[in-house]
Protein backbone atom coordinates (compact mmCIF):
# COMPACT_ATOMS: atom_id res chain seq x y z
CA UNK A 1 0.00 0.00 0.00
CA UNK A 2 2.74 2.90 1.07
CA UNK A 3 6.55 2.32 1.34
CA UNK A 4 6.37 3.21 5.17
CA UNK A 5 6.32 0.93 7.19
CA UNK A 6 3.46 0.02 9.22
CA UNK A 7 5.61 0.30 12.14
CA UNK A 8 8.69 1.51 12.40
CA UNK A 9 10.66 1.97 16.17
CA UNK A 10 14.34 3.89 16.50
CA UNK A 11 15.97 4.14 19.95
CA UNK A 12 13.23 3.29 21.98
CA UNK A 13 13.30 4.17 25.83
CA UNK A 14 10.91 3.77 28.70
CA UNK A 15 11.98 3.27 32.40
CA UNK A 16 9.87 2.99 35.16
CA UNK A 17 12.16 4.17 38.44
CA UNK A 18 15.02 2.49 38.33
CA UNK A 19 13.70 -0.36 35.64
CA UNK A 20 14.77 0.13 32.34
CA UNK A 21 12.08 -1.75 30.74
CA UNK A 22 13.10 -0.49 27.51
CA UNK A 23 16.19 0.65 26.72
CA UNK A 24 17.05 1.86 23.16
CA UNK A 25 14.95 -0.90 20.69
CA UNK A 26 14.62 -0.64 17.06
CA UNK A 27 12.07 -2.85 15.15
CA UNK A 28 10.61 -2.18 11.65
CA UNK A 29 7.61 -4.06 10.43
CA UNK A 30 6.65 -4.07 7.12
CA UNK A 31 3.06 -3.51 5.43
CA UNK A 32 1.32 -7.05 5.78
CA UNK A 33 4.39 -8.59 7.70
CA UNK A 34 3.71 -10.79 10.44
CA UNK A 35 6.77 -10.47 13.09
CA UNK A 36 6.63 -11.76 16.53
CA UNK A 37 8.84 -10.02 19.06
CA UNK A 38 9.96 -13.26 21.08
CA UNK A 39 11.41 -13.02 24.33
CA UNK A 40 11.20 -14.16 28.35
CA UNK A 41 9.38 -12.93 31.15
CA UNK A 42 9.90 -9.04 31.76
CA UNK A 43 12.24 -8.33 28.47
CA UNK A 44 10.20 -5.86 27.66
CA UNK A 45 7.71 -6.99 25.05
CA UNK A 46 4.38 -5.71 26.87
CA UNK A 47 5.68 -2.28 27.42
CA UNK A 48 6.95 -2.08 24.02
CA UNK A 49 3.44 -2.85 22.54
CA UNK A 50 1.63 -1.03 24.50
CA UNK A 51 3.87 2.29 23.96
CA UNK A 52 2.61 1.36 19.70
CA UNK A 53 -0.78 0.89 21.08
CA UNK A 54 -0.70 4.54 22.56
CA UNK A 55 -1.62 3.21 26.33
CA UNK A 56 1.92 4.10 27.18
CA UNK A 57 4.49 7.13 27.44
CA UNK A 58 7.75 6.82 26.33
CA UNK A 59 10.86 8.52 27.12
CA UNK A 60 12.58 8.48 24.30
CA UNK A 61 12.98 7.14 20.91
CA UNK A 62 10.67 7.67 17.56
CA UNK A 63 8.13 5.71 16.47
CA UNK A 64 5.85 5.81 14.16
CA UNK A 65 2.26 3.48 13.58
CA UNK A 66 0.43 3.66 10.19
CA UNK A 67 2.32 7.03 9.71
CA UNK A 68 1.42 8.27 13.23
CA UNK A 69 2.99 8.91 16.82
CA UNK A 70 0.96 7.12 18.96
CA UNK A 71 1.28 9.41 21.31
CA UNK A 72 -0.39 12.02 19.59
CA UNK A 73 -3.39 10.28 17.67
CA UNK A 74 -6.88 10.53 16.61
CA UNK A 75 -9.74 8.11 16.33
CA UNK A 76 -9.58 7.51 12.63
CA UNK A 77 -6.17 6.48 13.68
CA UNK A 78 -7.44 4.04 16.15
CA UNK A 79 -10.17 2.78 14.00
CA UNK A 80 -7.41 1.11 11.75
CA UNK A 81 -5.71 -0.69 14.85
CA UNK A 82 -6.85 -3.85 16.56
CA UNK A 83 -5.34 -4.48 20.22
CA UNK A 84 -5.33 -8.06 22.32
CA UNK A 85 -3.68 -7.52 25.48
CA UNK A 86 -2.14 -9.84 27.77
CA UNK A 87 -4.92 -9.47 31.06
CA UNK A 88 -8.60 -8.57 29.71
CA UNK A 89 -11.01 -9.03 32.92
CA UNK A 90 -13.35 -7.03 31.18
CA UNK A 91 -17.18 -7.51 29.72
CA UNK A 92 -17.80 -10.23 32.27
CA UNK A 93 -21.42 -9.73 32.17
CA UNK A 94 -22.37 -9.84 28.82
CA UNK A 95 -22.38 -12.37 26.35
CA UNK A 96 -20.29 -13.29 24.23
CA UNK A 97 -22.33 -11.76 21.23
CA UNK A 98 -23.20 -8.50 22.89
CA UNK A 99 -19.19 -7.85 23.60
CA UNK A 100 -18.48 -8.53 20.07
CA UNK A 101 -21.43 -6.46 18.59
CA UNK A 102 -21.09 -3.81 20.94
CA UNK A 103 -17.38 -3.41 19.49
CA UNK A 104 -18.40 -3.61 16.07
CA UNK A 105 -20.25 -0.22 16.37
CA UNK A 106 -17.15 1.85 16.51
CA UNK A 107 -15.43 0.88 13.74
CA UNK A 108 -16.99 2.59 10.38
CA UNK A 109 -16.40 -0.86 8.01
CA UNK A 110 -16.64 -3.26 10.76
CA UNK A 111 -17.03 -7.00 10.45
CA UNK A 112 -20.66 -8.92 10.81
CA UNK A 113 -20.04 -9.67 14.50
CA UNK A 114 -21.08 -13.53 14.43
CA UNK A 115 -18.65 -13.63 11.06
CA UNK A 116 -16.06 -12.62 13.54
CA UNK A 117 -17.23 -15.02 16.19
CA UNK A 118 -16.79 -17.63 14.07
CA UNK A 119 -13.46 -16.79 13.02
CA UNK A 120 -12.43 -17.40 16.67
CA UNK A 121 -14.20 -20.42 16.69
CA UNK A 122 -16.71 -19.32 19.80
CA UNK A 123 -20.05 -19.99 17.89
CA UNK A 124 -21.51 -22.82 19.84
CA UNK A 125 -20.31 -20.04 22.90
CA UNK A 126 -21.86 -16.76 21.20
CA UNK A 127 -24.88 -16.87 23.59
CA UNK A 128 -23.17 -17.67 26.94
CA UNK A 129 -21.91 -14.90 29.10
CA UNK A 130 -18.48 -14.12 29.18
CA UNK A 131 -18.03 -15.16 32.84
CA UNK A 132 -18.08 -18.71 31.76
CA UNK A 133 -15.56 -18.73 29.01
CA UNK A 134 -12.13 -20.87 30.04
CA UNK A 135 -8.82 -18.98 29.70
CA UNK A 136 -8.80 -20.05 25.74
CA UNK A 137 -12.27 -19.18 25.20
CA UNK A 138 -11.71 -15.53 26.85
CA UNK A 139 -8.52 -14.95 24.77
CA UNK A 140 -10.30 -15.99 21.65
CA UNK A 141 -13.28 -13.43 22.34
CA UNK A 142 -10.80 -10.87 22.54
CA UNK A 143 -9.23 -11.56 19.12
CA UNK A 144 -12.49 -11.36 18.05
CA UNK A 145 -13.19 -7.94 19.11
CA UNK A 146 -9.37 -7.11 18.12
CA UNK A 147 -10.52 -7.94 14.47
CA UNK A 148 -14.12 -6.94 14.07
CA UNK A 149 -13.17 -3.66 13.17
CA UNK A 150 -11.11 -4.81 10.22
CA UNK A 151 -8.32 -3.64 11.36
CA UNK A 152 -4.90 -3.19 8.93
CA UNK A 153 -2.86 -3.43 11.67
CA UNK A 154 -3.34 -6.13 14.70
CA UNK A 155 -1.06 -6.26 18.28
CA UNK A 156 -1.63 -9.54 19.76
CA UNK A 157 0.28 -9.75 23.65
CA UNK A 158 1.38 -12.90 24.55
CA UNK A 159 -1.58 -14.41 23.07
CA UNK A 160 -1.82 -18.20 23.87
CA UNK A 161 0.01 -17.95 27.54
CA UNK A 162 -1.80 -20.52 29.25
CA UNK A 163 -2.83 -22.52 26.27
CA UNK A 164 -2.95 -26.23 25.70
CA UNK A 165 -1.27 -27.61 22.86
CA UNK A 166 -4.35 -28.53 20.86
CA UNK A 167 -5.61 -25.01 21.84
CA UNK A 168 -2.92 -23.42 20.76
CA UNK A 169 -2.63 -24.65 17.33
CA UNK A 170 -6.07 -24.02 16.66
CA UNK A 171 -5.47 -20.40 17.30
CA UNK A 172 -2.08 -20.39 15.24
CA UNK A 173 -4.64 -21.35 12.65
CA UNK A 174 -6.25 -18.40 13.58
CA UNK A 175 -3.90 -15.45 13.10
CA UNK A 176 -2.84 -17.39 9.55
CA UNK A 177 -5.71 -16.59 8.33
CA UNK A 178 -5.40 -13.42 9.57
CA UNK A 179 -2.30 -12.74 7.86
CA UNK A 180 -3.83 -14.41 4.79
CA UNK A 181 -6.22 -11.35 4.91
CA UNK A 182 -3.86 -9.33 4.32
CA UNK A 183 -3.87 -8.03 8.03
CA UNK A 184 -0.27 -7.23 9.32
CA UNK A 185 0.93 -8.44 12.83
CA UNK A 186 2.55 -7.86 15.22
CA UNK A 187 2.90 -10.13 18.65
CA UNK A 188 4.82 -10.92 20.88
CA UNK A 189 5.61 -14.59 22.43
CA UNK A 190 7.60 -16.05 25.00
CA UNK A 191 7.50 -19.66 23.13
CA UNK A 192 9.97 -19.96 20.51
CA UNK A 193 8.06 -22.75 18.52
CA UNK A 194 5.14 -20.09 18.28
CA UNK A 195 7.43 -17.76 16.63
CA UNK A 196 8.69 -20.32 14.41
CA UNK A 197 5.55 -21.53 13.50
CA UNK A 198 3.82 -17.96 12.58
CA UNK A 199 6.37 -14.99 11.83
CA UNK A 200 7.46 -14.08 9.19
CA UNK A 201 10.50 -12.58 11.17
CA UNK A 202 11.26 -13.38 14.77
CA UNK A 203 12.75 -10.52 16.71
CA UNK A 204 14.53 -11.80 19.98
CA UNK A 205 14.28 -9.28 22.70
CA UNK A 206 16.19 -9.36 25.55
CA UNK A 207 16.73 -6.58 28.44
CA UNK A 208 14.34 -3.88 26.24
CA UNK A 209 16.64 -4.82 23.32
CA UNK A 210 16.26 -6.30 19.98
CA UNK A 211 19.37 -8.98 20.23
CA UNK A 212 18.63 -10.70 16.65
CA UNK A 213 16.06 -9.87 13.84
CA UNK A 214 15.85 -12.23 11.25
CA UNK A 215 13.46 -15.40 10.01
CA UNK A 216 13.22 -18.18 11.83
CA UNK A 217 15.65 -19.85 9.05
CA UNK A 218 17.90 -17.19 9.48
CA UNK A 219 18.23 -16.82 12.88
CA UNK A 220 21.34 -16.33 14.71
CA UNK A 221 22.89 -17.36 11.86
CA UNK A 222 21.27 -20.70 11.76
CA UNK A 223 21.27 -20.80 7.85
CA UNK A 224 25.19 -20.78 7.71
CA UNK A 225 26.00 -21.90 11.37
CA UNK A 226 28.61 -25.11 11.39
CA UNK A 227 27.38 -28.69 11.20
CA UNK A 228 28.44 -30.77 13.92
CA UNK A 229 29.01 -34.37 13.71
CA UNK A 230 28.61 -37.08 16.15
CA UNK A 231 29.66 -40.47 16.51
CA UNK A 232 30.47 -43.04 18.99
CA UNK A 233 34.07 -42.06 20.15
CA UNK A 234 33.56 -38.18 18.93
CA UNK A 235 32.04 -34.90 17.97
CA UNK A 236 33.51 -32.26 15.49
CA UNK A 237 32.45 -28.71 14.25
CA UNK A 238 33.21 -28.91 10.50
CA UNK A 239 32.20 -26.61 7.30
CA UNK A 240 32.68 -29.50 5.54
CA UNK A 241 30.50 -32.89 6.92
CA UNK A 242 30.76 -34.49 3.66
CA UNK A 243 34.61 -34.16 3.68
CA UNK A 244 34.44 -35.34 7.62
CA UNK A 245 31.88 -38.08 7.11
CA UNK A 246 34.13 -39.59 3.82
CA UNK A 247 37.10 -39.72 6.37
CA UNK A 248 35.11 -41.06 9.07
CA UNK A 249 34.13 -43.92 6.95
CA UNK A 250 37.50 -44.78 5.76
CA UNK A 251 38.95 -44.69 9.01
CA UNK A 252 36.15 -47.31 10.01
CA UNK A 253 36.60 -49.34 7.16
CA UNK A 254 32.59 -48.81 6.59
CA UNK A 255 29.72 -47.68 8.60
CA UNK A 256 30.46 -45.05 11.43
CA UNK A 257 28.74 -46.36 14.63
CA UNK A 258 26.53 -43.76 16.13
CA UNK A 259 26.99 -40.97 13.54
CA UNK A 260 24.43 -38.00 13.77
CA UNK A 261 24.97 -34.91 11.44
CA UNK A 262 23.06 -31.47 13.21
CA UNK A 263 22.50 -28.00 12.79
CA UNK A 264 22.29 -26.45 15.53
CA UNK A 265 18.52 -26.21 16.74
CA UNK A 266 16.49 -22.63 17.06
CA UNK A 267 16.44 -23.60 20.35
CA UNK A 268 19.87 -24.10 20.64
CA UNK A 269 20.53 -20.38 19.31
CA UNK A 270 17.66 -18.95 20.98
CA UNK A 271 19.08 -20.05 24.14
CA UNK A 272 22.66 -18.96 23.06
CA UNK A 273 20.61 -15.44 22.55
CA UNK A 274 19.37 -14.87 25.39
CA UNK A 275 22.18 -16.56 27.45
CA UNK A 276 24.64 -13.99 26.11
CA UNK A 277 22.52 -10.99 26.40
CA UNK A 278 21.81 -11.44 30.09
CA UNK B 1 -1.71 10.84 6.34
CA UNK B 2 -4.41 8.27 7.65
CA UNK B 3 -6.85 10.45 6.14
CA UNK B 4 -5.84 9.68 2.78
CA UNK B 5 -6.59 6.02 3.40
CA UNK B 6 -9.77 6.57 4.52
CA UNK B 7 -11.05 8.73 1.84
CA UNK B 8 -14.27 7.55 0.66
CA UNK B 9 -14.76 4.94 3.93
CA UNK B 10 -18.08 5.92 5.75
CA UNK B 11 -18.33 7.50 8.49
CA UNK B 12 -17.94 6.63 11.92
CA UNK B 13 -20.80 7.03 14.36
CA UNK B 14 -21.29 9.88 16.67
CA UNK B 15 -20.50 10.43 19.87
CA UNK B 16 -24.36 10.54 20.90
CA UNK B 17 -25.20 7.50 19.59
CA UNK B 18 -22.11 5.26 20.43
CA UNK B 19 -22.99 6.88 24.12
CA UNK B 20 -26.82 5.28 23.87
CA UNK B 21 -24.85 1.96 23.04
CA UNK B 22 -23.03 1.99 26.21
CA UNK B 23 -25.98 3.36 28.13
CA UNK B 24 -27.56 0.05 27.04
CA UNK B 25 -24.15 -2.01 27.63
CA UNK B 26 -23.60 -0.52 30.92
CA UNK B 27 -27.22 -1.09 31.65
CA UNK B 28 -27.03 -4.58 31.61
CA UNK B 29 -23.74 -5.32 33.06
CA UNK B 30 -25.60 -3.22 36.09
CA UNK B 31 -28.26 -5.45 36.49
CA UNK B 32 -26.46 -8.70 36.08
CA UNK B 33 -23.87 -8.22 38.56
CA UNK B 34 -25.43 -8.77 41.94
CA UNK B 35 -22.83 -6.78 43.68
CA UNK B 36 -23.83 -3.71 42.38
CA UNK B 37 -27.16 -4.16 42.34
CA UNK B 38 -26.99 -5.23 45.83
CA UNK B 39 -25.03 -2.46 47.17
CA UNK B 40 -25.85 0.37 45.39
CA UNK B 41 -29.72 -0.25 44.83
CA UNK B 42 -31.45 -2.77 47.21
CA UNK B 43 -29.76 -1.19 50.31
CA UNK B 44 -31.33 2.09 50.63
CA UNK B 45 -34.87 0.12 49.65
CA UNK B 46 -33.47 -2.62 52.83
CA UNK B 47 -33.18 0.13 54.70
CA UNK B 48 -36.03 2.37 54.21
CA UNK B 49 -38.62 -0.68 55.25
CA UNK B 50 -35.94 -1.77 58.43
CA UNK B 51 -35.67 1.43 60.01
CA UNK B 52 -39.35 2.47 58.67
CA UNK B 53 -40.87 -0.58 60.46
CA UNK B 54 -38.71 -0.06 63.51
CA UNK B 55 -39.01 3.81 64.50
CA UNK B 56 -42.27 4.51 65.71
CA UNK B 57 -44.52 7.68 66.86
CA UNK B 58 -45.88 11.00 65.10
CA UNK B 59 -44.14 13.77 65.71
CA UNK B 60 -45.79 16.45 68.35
CA UNK B 61 -47.56 19.16 66.19
CA UNK B 62 -48.13 17.29 62.78
CA UNK B 63 -49.39 14.26 62.09
CA UNK B 64 -46.28 12.87 60.71
CA UNK B 65 -44.53 9.45 61.38
CA UNK B 66 -41.09 8.89 61.79
CA UNK B 67 -41.00 6.46 59.09
CA UNK B 68 -42.93 9.06 57.03
CA UNK B 69 -40.05 11.65 58.45
CA UNK B 70 -37.56 9.14 57.08
CA UNK B 71 -38.64 8.28 53.40
CA UNK B 72 -37.84 11.11 51.61
CA UNK B 73 -34.59 11.87 53.35
CA UNK B 74 -34.12 8.31 52.20
CA UNK B 75 -34.86 8.91 49.02
CA UNK B 76 -31.89 11.31 48.67
CA UNK B 77 -29.15 8.63 50.33
CA UNK B 78 -30.71 6.47 47.45
CA UNK B 79 -30.40 8.98 44.76
CA UNK B 80 -26.63 9.53 46.24
CA UNK B 81 -26.35 5.76 46.31
CA UNK B 82 -27.34 5.32 43.20
CA UNK B 83 -25.02 8.30 41.41
CA UNK B 84 -22.36 8.84 43.99
CA UNK B 85 -21.47 5.10 44.62
CA UNK B 86 -22.62 3.72 41.62
CA UNK B 87 -20.24 6.06 39.09
CA UNK B 88 -17.00 5.89 41.73
CA UNK B 89 -17.15 1.85 42.02
CA UNK B 90 -17.75 1.76 38.41
CA UNK B 91 -15.71 3.63 36.79
CA UNK B 92 -12.99 2.37 39.37
CA UNK B 93 -13.93 -1.18 38.19
CA UNK B 94 -13.44 0.21 34.55
CA UNK B 95 -9.75 1.57 35.09
CA UNK B 96 -9.09 -1.90 36.99
CA UNK B 97 -10.20 -4.32 34.79
CA UNK B 98 -9.35 -3.09 31.66
CA UNK B 99 -12.39 -1.88 30.66
CA UNK B 100 -10.82 1.96 30.15
CA UNK B 101 -8.06 0.60 28.50
CA UNK B 102 -10.09 -1.10 25.57
CA UNK B 103 -12.54 1.67 24.89
CA UNK B 104 -9.48 3.99 24.65
CA UNK B 105 -7.75 1.59 21.96
CA UNK B 106 -11.17 1.58 20.00
CA UNK B 107 -12.60 4.60 18.29
CA UNK B 108 -14.57 5.66 20.99
CA UNK B 109 -15.03 9.45 21.55
CA UNK B 110 -14.34 9.72 25.03
CA UNK B 111 -17.50 11.58 25.81
CA UNK B 112 -19.40 8.37 24.80
CA UNK B 113 -18.26 6.92 27.95
CA UNK B 114 -19.40 9.57 29.99
CA UNK B 115 -22.79 9.55 28.56
CA UNK B 116 -23.13 5.82 28.76
CA UNK B 117 -22.09 6.01 32.46
CA UNK B 118 -24.72 9.07 33.37
CA UNK B 119 -27.70 7.77 31.23
CA UNK B 120 -26.99 4.57 33.19
CA UNK B 121 -27.03 6.13 36.70
CA UNK B 122 -29.78 8.31 35.56
CA UNK B 123 -32.00 5.34 34.65
CA UNK B 124 -30.72 3.32 37.77
CA UNK B 125 -31.78 6.39 40.18
CA UNK B 126 -35.23 7.09 38.78
CA UNK B 127 -35.64 3.23 39.32
CA UNK B 128 -34.47 3.21 42.70
CA UNK B 129 -36.58 6.80 43.56
CA UNK B 130 -39.74 4.72 42.11
CA UNK B 131 -39.21 1.66 44.43
CA UNK B 132 -38.41 3.66 47.58
CA UNK B 133 -41.46 5.99 46.76
CA UNK B 134 -43.61 2.39 46.55
CA UNK B 135 -42.64 1.41 49.69
CA UNK B 136 -43.03 4.59 51.81
CA UNK B 137 -46.45 5.21 50.29
CA UNK B 138 -47.80 1.43 50.64
CA UNK B 139 -46.02 1.01 53.95
CA UNK B 140 -45.69 3.86 55.69
CA UNK B 141 -48.82 5.86 54.28
CA UNK B 142 -46.36 8.33 52.87
CA UNK B 143 -49.05 10.17 50.51
CA UNK B 144 -48.00 11.82 47.22
CA UNK B 145 -48.10 15.89 46.82
CA UNK B 146 -50.94 17.01 44.37
CA UNK B 147 -49.76 20.47 44.09
CA UNK B 148 -47.47 20.84 41.13
CA UNK B 149 -45.80 23.26 42.75
CA UNK B 150 -43.77 20.52 44.90
CA UNK B 151 -43.68 18.67 41.80
CA UNK B 152 -41.65 20.99 40.45
CA UNK B 153 -39.38 21.31 43.49
CA UNK B 154 -38.99 17.70 43.68
CA UNK B 155 -37.99 17.78 40.31
CA UNK B 156 -34.89 20.86 40.17
CA UNK B 157 -34.11 19.09 43.98
CA UNK B 158 -33.63 15.49 41.87
CA UNK B 159 -31.83 17.02 38.81
CA UNK B 160 -29.57 19.14 41.07
CA UNK B 161 -28.61 16.79 43.39
CA UNK B 162 -28.51 13.86 41.31
CA UNK B 163 -25.88 15.59 39.37
CA UNK B 164 -23.88 16.73 41.64
CA UNK B 165 -23.85 13.54 43.30
CA UNK B 166 -22.95 11.95 40.25
CA UNK B 167 -20.08 14.23 39.24
CA UNK B 168 -18.46 13.56 42.96
CA UNK B 169 -18.75 9.92 41.92
CA UNK B 170 -16.85 10.22 38.77
CA UNK B 171 -13.91 12.14 40.29
CA UNK B 172 -13.91 10.21 43.48
CA UNK B 173 -13.68 7.29 41.45
CA UNK B 174 -9.59 7.99 40.43
CA UNK B 175 -8.92 8.21 44.81
CA UNK B 176 -9.45 4.08 44.63
CA UNK B 177 -6.38 2.31 44.22
CA UNK B 178 -8.27 -0.60 42.82
CA UNK B 179 -11.74 -1.92 42.36
CA UNK B 180 -11.17 -3.82 45.64
CA UNK B 181 -10.93 -0.86 47.20
CA UNK B 182 -13.43 1.26 45.55
CA UNK B 183 -16.24 -0.01 47.85
CA UNK B 184 -14.72 0.92 50.71
CA UNK B 185 -13.69 4.30 49.59
CA UNK B 186 -17.07 5.07 48.25
CA UNK B 187 -18.98 3.71 50.49
CA UNK B 188 -17.01 4.98 54.42
CA UNK B 189 -17.93 9.18 53.36
CA UNK B 190 -21.38 7.62 52.07
CA UNK B 191 -22.70 6.46 55.32
CA UNK B 192 -20.81 8.72 58.00
CA UNK B 193 -22.95 11.96 55.27
CA UNK B 194 -26.44 9.56 55.78
CA UNK B 195 -25.47 10.27 59.45
CA UNK B 196 -24.49 13.54 59.78
CA UNK B 197 -27.25 14.72 56.79
CA UNK B 198 -30.00 13.27 59.07
CA UNK B 199 -31.06 10.49 56.58
CA UNK B 200 -30.23 7.61 59.64
CA UNK B 201 -30.41 9.98 62.39
CA UNK B 202 -34.00 11.50 62.45
CA UNK B 203 -35.27 14.42 62.95
CA UNK B 204 -32.35 16.58 61.53
CA UNK B 205 -33.00 19.22 64.20
CA UNK B 206 -32.33 16.78 67.02
CA UNK B 207 -28.39 16.19 65.65
CA UNK B 208 -25.62 17.80 68.00
CA UNK B 209 -24.69 20.91 66.44
CA UNK B 210 -21.33 20.58 65.06
CA UNK B 211 -22.12 17.45 63.21
CA UNK B 212 -24.80 19.13 61.34
CA UNK B 213 -22.09 22.09 60.56
CA UNK B 214 -20.00 19.45 58.74
CA UNK B 215 -22.97 17.71 57.17
CA UNK B 216 -24.38 21.08 55.99
CA UNK B 217 -20.76 21.45 53.90
CA UNK B 218 -22.40 18.31 51.33
CA UNK B 219 -25.30 17.84 48.81
CA UNK B 220 -26.58 14.92 51.02
CA UNK B 221 -28.11 16.84 54.02
CA UNK B 222 -29.76 19.71 51.14
CA UNK B 223 -30.99 17.15 49.21
CA UNK B 224 -33.09 15.20 51.90
CA UNK B 225 -34.41 19.21 53.29
CA UNK B 226 -35.14 19.53 49.57
CA UNK B 227 -37.13 15.64 49.10
CA UNK B 228 -38.91 16.35 53.02
CA UNK B 229 -39.92 19.86 51.55
CA UNK B 230 -41.96 18.16 48.73
CA UNK B 231 -43.72 15.31 50.53
CA UNK B 232 -43.87 16.71 54.24
CA UNK B 233 -46.80 19.08 55.49
CA UNK B 234 -45.00 22.32 56.90
CA UNK B 235 -46.22 21.12 60.51
CA UNK B 236 -43.12 19.78 60.60
CA UNK B 237 -40.89 22.51 60.16
CA UNK B 238 -40.03 22.54 64.18
CA UNK B 239 -37.80 19.26 63.21
CA UNK B 240 -35.90 20.96 61.04
CA UNK B 241 -32.66 22.68 61.70
CA UNK B 242 -33.88 26.02 61.19
CA UNK B 243 -38.05 26.33 60.48
CA UNK B 244 -37.40 26.68 56.69
CA UNK B 245 -37.22 24.66 53.98
CA UNK B 246 -34.66 26.80 52.32
CA UNK B 247 -35.39 26.06 48.68
CA UNK B 248 -32.50 28.81 47.71
CA UNK B 249 -30.03 27.99 49.91
CA UNK B 250 -30.25 24.51 48.89
CA UNK B 251 -30.35 25.56 45.30
CA UNK B 252 -26.75 26.73 45.54
CA UNK B 253 -25.36 24.53 47.82
CA UNK B 254 -26.09 21.94 45.21
CA UNK B 255 -25.23 23.90 42.41
CA UNK B 256 -22.02 24.83 43.93
CA UNK B 257 -21.66 20.93 44.43
CA UNK B 258 -21.97 20.35 40.52
CA UNK B 259 -19.93 23.01 39.16
CA UNK B 260 -16.78 21.73 41.78
CA UNK B 261 -17.67 18.39 40.51
CA UNK B 262 -17.10 19.03 37.15
CA UNK B 263 -14.14 21.32 37.67
CA UNK B 264 -12.82 18.33 39.96
CA UNK B 265 -13.97 15.10 36.99
CA UNK B 266 -11.86 17.50 34.05
CA UNK B 267 -9.04 18.09 36.59
CA UNK B 268 -8.78 14.41 38.02
CA UNK B 269 -10.01 12.04 35.63
CA UNK B 270 -7.49 8.66 34.77
CA UNK B 271 -8.05 6.95 31.81
CA UNK B 272 -5.62 4.59 33.11
CA UNK B 273 -4.74 2.51 35.74
CA UNK B 274 -1.79 1.75 38.03
CA UNK B 275 0.12 -0.31 35.65
CA UNK B 276 -0.59 2.22 32.51
CA UNK B 277 1.95 4.82 33.10
N1 LIG C 1 3.86 -0.32 35.19
C1 LIG C 1 5.08 -0.75 35.55
N2 LIG C 1 5.68 -0.22 36.64
C2 LIG C 1 6.92 -0.62 37.01
N3 LIG C 1 7.65 -1.54 36.37
C3 LIG C 1 7.12 -2.11 35.27
C4 LIG C 1 5.82 -1.75 34.81
N4 LIG C 1 5.55 -2.46 33.70
C5 LIG C 1 6.64 -3.24 33.47
N5 LIG C 1 7.58 -3.03 34.41
C6 LIG C 1 8.91 -3.69 34.46
O1 LIG C 1 9.54 -3.47 33.21
C7 LIG C 1 10.16 -4.65 32.76
C8 LIG C 1 9.57 -5.09 31.43
O2 LIG C 1 8.24 -5.49 31.63
P1 LIG C 1 7.25 -5.92 30.46
O3 LIG C 1 7.28 -4.90 29.39
O4 LIG C 1 5.94 -6.21 31.08
O5 LIG C 1 7.95 -7.27 29.94
P2 LIG C 1 7.33 -8.54 29.22
O6 LIG C 1 5.99 -8.18 28.66
O7 LIG C 1 8.34 -8.89 28.18
O8 LIG C 1 7.23 -9.62 30.27
C9 LIG C 1 9.99 -5.68 33.86
O9 LIG C 1 11.15 -5.64 34.65
C10 LIG C 1 8.79 -5.18 34.62
O10 LIG C 1 8.88 -5.57 35.96
MG1 LIG D 1 4.14 -9.02 28.96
Amino acid sequence: MTDTPAVRIRGLRKTYGDTVAVAGLDLDVADGEVVALLGPNGAGKTTTIEILEGHRDRDAGEVSVLGHDPARTDLDWRAQIGIVTQDGGDLLELTVREAVGHFAHYYPRHRDPDQAIDLVGLTEKATERVRTLSGGQRRRLDVAIGVVGRPRLLFLDEPTTGFDPQARRQFWALIRRLADEGCTILLSTHYLEEAEALADRVAVIMGGRIVADATPATLGGRATARTVVRWADGRQETDDPAGLIATLTRRYGGTVPGLTVSRPSLEDIYLDLIGDAS
Amino acid sequence: MSATVLRGAPRRPSAARLGLHRATIELKSFFRERDAVVFTFAMPAVILALLGSIFDGVYPGSDVTSAQYLAPSMIAAGVASTTFINLGTSIAADRDDGTLRRLRGAPMPPSAYFIGKILMALVVTVGETVVLLGIAVVAFDLSLPTDPARWLTFGWVFLLGATACALTGIAASSLARSARSAGAVMNLPYLVLAFISGVFYTPVGQLPEPLVTIGSLFPLKWMAQGFRSVFLPDSILPQEVVPSWEHGRIALVLAAWCIGGMVLCLTTFRWRGRRGR
